[in-house]
């Protein structure tokens, strides 16, 4: 019996660009392309190596990540190793059951129950009847839904349906587990049951194929990592090196960015960030803040069809993708906005002591129930200076310790057990 | 996608390269798929009817109103020969293999444009797919005959022995279904013209076959020659025959079965070709 889960050698996957197009023009676009080839007058049809001659093993038990920018082929590769596409050139061996969680709820029909759709999605992940009649109660249990099983799922909440497509999921034990965090769309308590479930299939001992723009997750979870630019494998290697590798070539635009139309592909994408930028103090547009300076965040919007709920978020990550704050509308009791179709502007400003050290920008668009809209990470970066503007306390300390510096009040020294004065009246809302 | 897998005593090993060659046809893995199979069709079947006050009724109401109305139409206005028999138990004889053909055939060539999440999703043989949109046509058959038991009650005819020959009658018209769905099925991925021309591509279908005439309408010689290449043309008659006695199907139901294979094939080996870049395209 060989030892390796996966192998891959010289696999390679050619698009055509602008097929797309083609087909949503139908017929006759195809046989005007077709007269126009043959007339010599066309330009020769673009195509773009997706993935090009990429070779590794994965020996069984190991949890392998695969890190790269957006469009890296990252996404092409899972497709690959789970058939869904083909390589154009070079070939994959796959040794065992190979089972995604990006397929939660796939086959789920609403006019069904839960009883009913647990056979059929378990029948759809490639699992026997005899197999799901045995982990039935398992699956209920985990997903908590006993009392619904004989209702269908279109009138369960969106947190039963989800909890319910994952039991299905997680239960499938497949010998090699590929998870793309990147199409996880879901909440943070969901996502965090993912990597749960990571860990645990890691922990028994089977082959996990890793796919995350979150370089704490990777470092944590990985013993392997491989980065992918370009289609191509450019290392190969133990996770810190290759995570150090990718924050070299991750080139975040800094100050002001233009999201590019397709750039974003996450959420339901009725509305779409279009740009983003960092403001100083001054209301211009910066890529290096002042320590303790105040600044602001412009955020231009696109928008399809009214949105009535929205919650928009910003999140300050540092570059390993660590999340230091996250900010909504609706904190502190904020209301909900209203997004008009159209470009719309969003102004956020924040008063927050970051220490001296760079940080990027996440935005994401939700609807108030939950679904996400819209999310980018790593929009825009900027960094934060050691020294003050004019006037201001300069950053002192020799080396950047934490990330914020809270609001504090010290007490001078007194004998102990001297009366302090009144705690100060909080300013804050919950 | 070529994709060789063998089970091992717990393990398979797949690999997976560009495929070579339209004909390496991988039976044993739909085989395996079997249940799959068998739980979309039953998927089919199940929400089809739900949410709707009539439910199942639906599938009797459909050829009922159909029989009712070409009756009153073709029977009572144009008089049209009906082979000896009550005109509406002719015509309900046609529909029946009809419908089974027509609506097998409706959801089958749509049927990988509304299983796109699952095309783009799961690896399983696309294969099922279609084939599962056709099975689900053959329950509403198996309902509606029903109707035709109630039918031939009611105007006191008795098949005789060549009703045996029903089932192989039904399942040739739910294999023409099949063998024109893959082609459609794979065209309207890229294609989706099919989907709009399909009501349209049924209508005519119907005309053209001997549902509401009878085929001695249609002059013999070279014209009666193209009319057969109509493989539903011989089904239809070889349904009415094994119910209702009349015209027995002759050699040209050897042609019609050798017509509805070769398109079989030809499906088959366009879905192969096309089933590739399903995923990509869709």
């Amino acid at each position: 019996m060989t030892s390796f889960a996966v192998r891959a050698e010289g696999l390679s996957k050619l698009y055509k660009l602008g097929r797309k197009r083609e087909t949503q023009v139908a017929l006759r676009g195809r046989v005007r392309g077709a007269l126009r080839n043959a007339l010599g007058r066309g330009a020769p049809q673009p195509s773009l190596w997706a993935l090009k001659d990429v070779f590794f093993e994965v020996q069984e038990g190991e949890v392998l990540g695969i890190i790269g920018r957006n469009g890296a082929g990252k996404s092409t590769l899972l497709k690959i190793l789970s058939r869904l596409s083909e390589p154009t050139r070079g070939r994959a061996v796959v040794n065992g059951r190979l089972g995604s969680l990006l397929e939660v709820g796939t086959g789920f029909h609403g006019e069904l129950t839960g009883r009913e759709n647990v056979y059929l999605n378990g029948a759809i992940l490639g699992m026997r009847r005899g197999e799901i009649d045995r982990k039935f109660d398992q699956i209920v249990d985990f997903a908590g839904v006993e009392a619904f099983l004989d209702t269908a799922v279109k009138y369960y909440s969106s947190g039963m349906y989800v909890r319910l497509a994952f039991a299905v999921a997680a239960h499938l034990e497949p010998d090699i587990l590929v998870v793309d965090e990147v199409l996880a769309v879901g909440d943070i308590a969901f996502q965090r049951k993912c990597l749960g479930k990571i860990g645990e299939v890691a922990s028994e001992g089977r082959t996990v194929l890793f796919v995350s723009h979150s370089m704490p997750t990777i470092k944590s979870l990985c013993s392997r990592v491989l980065l992918i630019d370009g289609g191509r494998l450019v290392q190969d290697s133990d996770a810190n090196s290759a995570v150090a590798a990718y924050l070299r070539t991750d080139d975040v635009p800094r100050g002001e960015s233009i999201v590019r139309a397709g750039e974003s592909l996450l959420g339901t994408g009725e509305a779409r960030l279009r740009s983003a930028a960092v403001l100083d103090s001054a209301g211009k547009v910066a890529d290096q803040l002042h320590f303790t300076e105040l600044f602001r965040v412009k955020m231009l919007v696109e928008t399809t069809v009214t949105i009535p709920e929205t919650v928009v978020e910003v999140g300050i990550s540092t570059l390993e993708g660590q999340r230091i704050a996250t900010m909504m509308n609706t904190d502190r009791g904020g209301h909900v906005f209203e997004l008009a179709p159209g470009l719309q502007e969003i102004v956020l400003e924040v008063d927050v002591t970051l220490l001296p050290r760079d940080y990027v920008l996440d935005i994401g668009v939700h609807h108030y129930s939950g679904a996400t809209v819209d999310m980018v990470e790593k929009v825009t970066r900027f960094t934060v200076l050691n020294i003050a503007g004019e006037g201001g306390d300069h950053y002192r300390p020799y080396e950047v310790r934490g990330y914020v510096r809270p609001n504090t009040r010290w007490f001078d020294p007194k004998p102990s057990g001297a009366a302090l004065p009144p705690m100060s009246k909080t300013t804050r809302k919950p | 996608m070529s994709s060789r897998a063998t089970v091992g005593a717990s393990r398979r090993v797949v690999v997976i390269q560009p495929s070579r060659g339209a004909l390496a046809f991988n039976f044993g893995e739909l085989w395996e798929y079997r249940e799959l199979l068998i739980f979309l069709a039953w998927r089919e079947v199940r929400v089809r009817y739900k949410q709707s006050a009539l439910g199942i009724a639906w599938v009797l109401i459909q050829p009922l109103a159909a029989m009712v109305i070409f009756s009153v139409v073709f029977g009572r206005f144009a008089h049209l020969p009906s082979e000896g028999l009550p005109y509406p138990l002719f015509v309900l004889t046609g529909l029946l293999p009809w419908q089974l053909f027509g609506s097998s055939l409706t959801r089958t060539a749509g049927s990988l444009v509304a299983n796109a999440n699952l095309l783009t999703k799961v690896y399983f043989p696309r294969l099922i797919i279609p084939l599962a949109a056709a099975l689900a046509g053959l329950v509403d058959f198996a309902i509606s005959l029903i109707l035709l038991v109630g039918a031939l009650i009611y105007f006191g005819v008795r098949p005789g022995w060549q009703v045996l020959a029903l089932p192989f009658f039904a399942l040739l018209a739910l294999l023409a279904a099949i063998s024109v769905g893959l082609w459609l099925s794979a065209l309207n991925v890229r294609y989706r013209d099919v989907q709009v021309a399909l009501p349209f591509l049924v209508q005519i279908w119907l005309f053209a076959s001997p549902v509401t005439y009878s085929v001695s309408l249609v002059p013999s010689g070279i014209s009666r020659l193209i009319y057969n290449l109509n493989p539903m043309a011989s089904v239809i008659q070889g349904f009415r025959w094994t119910l209702t006695g009349g015209p027995a199907p002759g050699i040209q139901l050897l042609g019609a079965t050798a017509l509805l294979f070769a398109i079989l094939i030809g499906g088959l080996i366009y879905f192969r070709t096309a089933e590739k870049t399903f995923a990509d395209v869709v």
